[in-house]
């Protein structure tokens, strides 16, 4: 398995830089996925839907889709494209210490 | 690795949502991987962005050999109705949106929408029949202009 370094933190990463094991995300590590990914800073909006992406994940065992993220208030489709350009599902997912989203919508 | 796709041009000629659906899911895709996309929308593909129809696309059970029902089953009153419900739902888990909710997100997803000027003369519509997230009515070469250097796909 990859293994990656952030900051101080050893990752485990799969091929495409997806985390294989959410123990060891922390938010210095999102903040280094995120730069890599183009995101210069997480701001508070960021860390919205971070958040709400990791809650839902421990509830329903799965990634939110872009849809559900709009639908239940947390950001609109616009602002998400704006926060996570070329790619929200997958950069906000990767961020989030996530495995990458695999539905088509 | 190959390199990776720019820019996807869509044109959506059916009806029906298992004609509209495919055109709109595949835009959306792209825009989820940072793909520049378009959505050309012409002939009966025109009902996805009509107001007046938008909401009430169906699926054909007849003459829809996709469908696995006999034609003759396929005419009964309410059985396109009950396909289309079953397939909604079916869809609304996969969290796949109704049509006008789907034309509001691939828009808002940064997508760009054009209705065909043929056809729209054709039906002899005006810019006023259709949802306001469709950017203008072209013409092929116009569409053509906007689809160069990507790829075109006909749905």
């Amino acid at each position: 398995m990859a293994q990656k370094l952030y900051g101080a933190t050893t990752v485990d990463v799969d091929a495409e830089g997806f985390l294989t094991d959410f123990a060891q995300w922390t938010r210095e590590v999102a903040a280094a996925i995120a730069k890599e990914e183009g995101i210069a800073e997480l701001t508070p909006a960021h860390w919205k839907v971070i958040d709400y992406i990791q809650k839902d994940f421990k509830e329903n065992g799965q990634v939110p889709s872009i849809r559900k993220l709009n639908k239940s208030g947390v950001i609109s489709t616009k602002e998400l494209y704006d926060l996570f350009p070329g790619g929200p599902a997958k950069k906000a997912a990767k961020i989030s210490g996530m495995k990458k989203p695999e539905g088509c919508v | 690795m190959s390199e990776k796709i720019q820019k996807v041009s869509i044109i959506v000629s059916k009806g029906g949502l298992d004609g509209v659906y495919p055109g709109l899911i595949m835009a959306n895709g792209a825009r989820m991987e940072g793909i520049e996309a378009n959505l050309f929308f012409i002939f009966f593909g025109l009902d996805a962005v009509l107001k007046k129809r938008m909401g009430k696309i169906k699926v054909a059970t007849v003459g829809n050999p996709g469908m696995h029902m006999p034609s003759l089953l396929g005419i009964l009153p309410g059985v396109s109705a009950m396909a289309t419900a079953m397939m909604k739902r079916t869809m609304d888990k996969l969290d796949i949106p109704p049509v006008p909710e789907f034309i509001e997100m691939v828009s808002d997803a940064g997508c760009k929408l054009y209705a065909c000027k043929a056809t729209v003369d054709m039906f002899k519509l005006k810019k006023e029949d259709f949802c306001p997230q469709v950017d203008s009515i072209i013409n092929v070469g116009r569409f053509y202009e906007i689809a160069a250097g990507g790829e075109i796909i006909f749905t």
